[in-house]
């Protein structure tokens, strides 16, 4: 049964002072845990910088004609919000969670390529901080401007040298560009980890679904980062060497642009939410004490998803004056990846059904993200359905959308991700009771913010607008929506008071304090290094109920 | 204990279902008021069109939200875990390919239902033939402003459109031409119709028929640069002899005033006219607005001030007060210079 037992080799020795030991130990690690948390404290960081970024455009809308910030400093902060937020808080997340999980997972003792792995992660902590370097470096020979402020999809020509001098805009290209590289180079790991690591017994049909979605989403990283990659190239090369793409006053193309961004842009999103969906469908089964529902629907609903998904791009370009055929095909794509989708929210539910709810804080966020996934969805069929867009699109109304989406059900899912797997990374569990108190306090705020933005969209109030003209009944809104970004900021500050209180006065977590079905609870917590010293042998997709319940094993239904 | 806690728990969530409706009915409400810029206060063909297919669409997911958020929260209060159910695990299912099928099948319907109304509506507001009674307006966006020309009439005049009012018994539908000096901007009034982007090398069109006359507000919608919150719009419907009447004053020649000489020899001696033009002078400029006719406009800085003496004294000495990042620049004018600049440009009706 058992094949090899490894000895585990020690690290090495290069100082007597323990904080350089220490130091050195974590710059240069190779170990996928390590990496893994360091990719989600990296996220975490910027998780607190994006979201000082936000509380400061709060600020200035709370009323109209305010002037707590200029215009230059307000496009500023939108840029650098919405750019760090997707890549450099929920993209170094779910990486950080891949990184760390699947190979437990799968029962493997590290990812395919450990040193890619450590590569990948510093390229995309390169990516940040060239990002952030902007702030000081950015003004170059014109002085004009520092942190890009193009917004986060650069449009041309707006990013082009006429209307973009100096180095601000080069910053954003050349940190999306090597950030990009480490996306690709980890997503290439996890599918060979996933694809050749998996320990004997685990067929493909028997991966926890968490290995089979960041299959996927990897997948899709590879087929949307390329084209992101492409495009910034291209920008390169119109800004410095005297390239067209994008020129408009020279014959380029302004609309070339948004397809290149856009192609990459839709499937991130996609990227991003599939592994909150992994995260779901391993947390929402263990506190409903029943297996996934649906297994086999699950994995082809996220592969349709996934192959969907890539043919939906233009639904972000419904107002530049595609032709009715054009509008048409994107309406209808748009439209056919809520049947994927929404057979995921019934399998989420019909797992729930019949089962005996634990309303575990980790639980709890998963509730939250099935009620704001499922308006967030809905929303979006709305906006869907092109002649809406036309008046929607650009407006407040998709802003509520794609928060909805992002905060409402990945940062939802992630931090349900953080209450279900700190016990297994520290040892320690997080209090439940600072637990409820973030989850109140941020479902409090969430909805003040995110269901009060939907209607200044519709009463005509445009995006990225740094500030408002009175009496066009935006005032309150905009004050709620400023009040809910607040007390969000607050329960994000309980977040991290628990992280960091539990670390050291936390109740020990034992291996399994969740009563928990997958392998990574088969070892001690924190896991050992190399995770397991006998590589185990597992016979169902729930190797541990096997364990619990030898009378009934699930490889007797499978 | 642990009963009560998950009760409390469960009654969170009712509380939370309540709340999320209670903002809908909120957002519902506006739709009554008389706002300027409300997408549910349609003014015209293509804009009613899509608050009929808005509400179509709107009543349709508000169904989908009712049943799943129902289903979802029956779970939740029925299958939630018990005291006396210590330690024993519930029945372990695995799946069910009927209910799989039901829950797919379904939704590819309502997908057909839904692709069916959007693409009449798409075909009906894009693909409308242009009548021969169309009036023809051609927008090129500016950072920060919009320039209107009028190619049939010979006019030229910027922020504030004036079209005739369209009878649906005899339309006459206002078609505008959508051009772009620089950056990306987006023609939006809401009253009149969705948003189209004014693209660089590139011609896009929409159309608005009006049926009351008024003034329609509405903004630049796609950012564009540091005043894209600035770039305000202005959409006048006219009756039929107000429309004429205004024409008429916008192709007279500017009255040449003996008295506001010095004004006018301020202005063509400046960098003025590189970016502005006034008919029957040196300046003939592109970059910013016409100012043949500027005191017709209830406006300056496309809607940023109010066109009264004081704002266009501001204007003039320190652009960044009224509108920072603009691209008019301060002059640097002594006082008396600005006096007669100014009431030079109060002649110009």
């Amino acid at each position: 049964m058992a094949s090899d037992a490894i000895a585990i080799p020690s690290l090495p020795v290069v100082s007597d002072r323990p904080w350089v030991q220490t130091l050195h130990d974590w710059l240069t690690t190779v170990d996928h845990k390590r990496l893994g948390i360091l990719y989600v404290l990296y996220g975490l960081f910027f998780l607190v910088i994006g979201g000082i970024e936000a509380i400061i455009m709060r600020i200035q809308l709370i009323r109209p004609h305010n002037d707590f910030v200029s215009p230059q400093v307000f496009n500023r902060m939108f840029t650098m919000h919405g750019t760090t937020m997707i890549f450099f808080m929920v993209m170094p997340m779910v990486f950080g969670f891949a990184n760390y999980l699947v190979p437990l997972m799968i029962g493997a003792r590290d990812m395919a390529f450990p040193r890619l792995n450590a590569f990948s992660f510093w390229l995309t902590a390169l990516g940040g901080l060239l990002l952030y370097f902007s702030f000081w470096g950015g003004s170059g020979l014109y002085g004009a401007g520092n942190a890009p402020d193009v917004g986060w999809w650069a449009y041309a020509p707006l990013a082009a040298r006429a209307f973009s001098p100096g180095h601000s805009s080069d910053y954003w290209t050349i940190s999306l560009l090597v950030s990009g590289f480490g996306s690709i180079g980890t997503a290439i790991n996890i599918i060979a980890t996933v694809l050749c690591m998996r320990c004997p017994g685990m067929k493909l049909n028997r991966m926890p679904l968490l290995a089979w979605l960041n299959l996927i989403m990897s997948g899709m990283v590879l087929f949307a980062i390329t084209p992101l990659s492409a495009a910034q190239l291209m920008l390169l090369v119109d800004r410095y060497l005297g390239g067209h793409f994008f020129d408009t006053q020279a014959g380029g193309s302004a609309v070339l642009w948004m397809h290149f961004f856009w192609i990459f842009g839709h499937p991130e999103v996609y990227v991003l939410v599939i592994p909150a969906f992994a995260f779901m469908s391993e947390i929402i089964p263990v506190f409903s004490r029943k297996p996934i529902f649906g297994y086999p629907v699950m994995v082809a609903a996220t592969v349709c998803i996934g192959f969907v998904s890539m043919s939906v791009w233009a639904h972000h370009m419904f107002t530049v004056g595609m032709n009715s055929y054009a509008n048409s095909f994107f309406a209808i794509t748009t439209m056919a990846v809520g049947i994927p989708t929404g057979i995921k929210i019934f399998n989420w539910i019909g797992t729930m059904w019949g089962g005996r709810i634990q309303f575990k804080t980790p639980m709890l966020f998963s509730i939250g993200f099935l009620f704001q996934f499922l308006v967030a969805g809905l929303t979006g069929i709305i906006q869907s359905s092109a002649p809406v867009d036309w008046q929607l699109s650009l407006s407040y109304f998709v802003v509520a959308h794609f928060h909805y989406v992002i905060v409402g059900a990945i940062v939802f899912a992630i931090f349900a991700a953080f209450y279900y797997w700190y016990p297994k990374v520290t040892g320690r569990m997080l209090s439940e009771k600072l637990g409820k108190w973030h989850f109140w306090l941020f479902v409090i705020g969430f909805h003040l913010t995110f269901d009060t933005m939907h209607i200044p969209g519709l009463l005509g109030m445009p995006r990225r607008i740094y500030t408002y003209e009175p009496g066009r009944g935006w005032d309150t809104l905009n004050f709620i929506v400023s009040i809910g970004g607040i007390i969000q900021a607050i329960a994000v500050l309980v977040f991290v008071a628990n992280m960091i209180i539990s670390y050291w006065k936390g109740q020990e977590a034992g291996n399994d304090p969740w009563d928990a079905w997958t392998l990574e609870w088969s070892v001690s917590s924190p896991p050992p290094a190399y995770n397991f010293a006998t590589i185990p042998v597992v016979e169902s997709r729930r190797p541990l109920w096997d364990l619990k319940h030898p009378e009934d094993p699930d490889s007797r239904y499978e | 204990m642990r009963r009560t806690k998950n009760s409390i728990t469960a009654r969170g969530f009712q509380m939370l279902a309540l709340l999320f409706w209670f903002t809908v009915a909120a957002a519902a409400q506006p739709a009554t008021r008389a706002t300027n810029t409300n997408i549910f206060a349609p003014e015209s063909t293509p804009a009613k069109s899509i608050v009929n297919l808005s509400i179509f669409v709107l009543v349709i997911t508000g169904i989908i939200f009712v049943v799943v958020g129902t289903l979802l929260v029956y779970v939740i209060v029925k299958f939630r875990g018990k005291a006396t159910d210590t330690g024993r695990e519930p029945a372990q299912v695995y799946g069910s390919n009927q209910i799989e099928l039901a829950w797919t099948v379904i939704p590819v319907l309502i997908v057909v239902v839904l692709f069916l109304a959007t693409a009449r509506v798409i075909h009906a507001i894009q693909d409308a033939p242009k009548p021969a009674s169309a009036f023809e307006v051609t927008v090129i966006g500016h950072q920060f402003w919009w320039e209107f020309r009028y190619p049939k009439l010979g006019i030229v005049t910027a922020n504030e459109l004036h079209i005739p009012v369209s009878d649906p018994a005899h339309p006459t539908p206002t078609f505008l031409k959508l051009l772009s000096a620089d950056t990306d901007h987006s023609f939006w009034v809401p009253q009149l119709g969705g948003k189209t982007d004014l693209v660089p090398n590139r011609v896009n069109e929409m159309w608005m028929d009006p049926h009351r006359t008024g003034v329609f507000l509405g903004q630049c919608a796609q950012y564009c640069g540091v005043q894209h919150a600035k770039m305000l719009l202005r959409v006048s419907v006219d009756t039929p002899e107000d429309f004429d009447a205004w024409v008429r004053a916008q192709q007279k020649a500017p009255t040449d005033d003996a008295a506001v000489t010095a004004g006018r020899r301020v202005f063509e001696a400046t960098a003025c006219i590189n970016c502005h033009s006034i008919s029957g002078t040196a300046a003939n400029g592109r970059f910013g607005p016409d100012l043949t006719h500027l005191m017709s406009r209830r406006t300056i800085a496309s809607g940023a001030a109010e066109n009264t003496p004081e704002n266009l004294r501001l204007w003039i000495r320190t652009p960044d007060a009224i509108k920072p990042g603009s691209l008019m620049p301060a002059m640097n004018l002594n006082e008396q210079d600005v006096d007669a600049l100014v009431r030079y440009l109060e002649t110009l009706q």
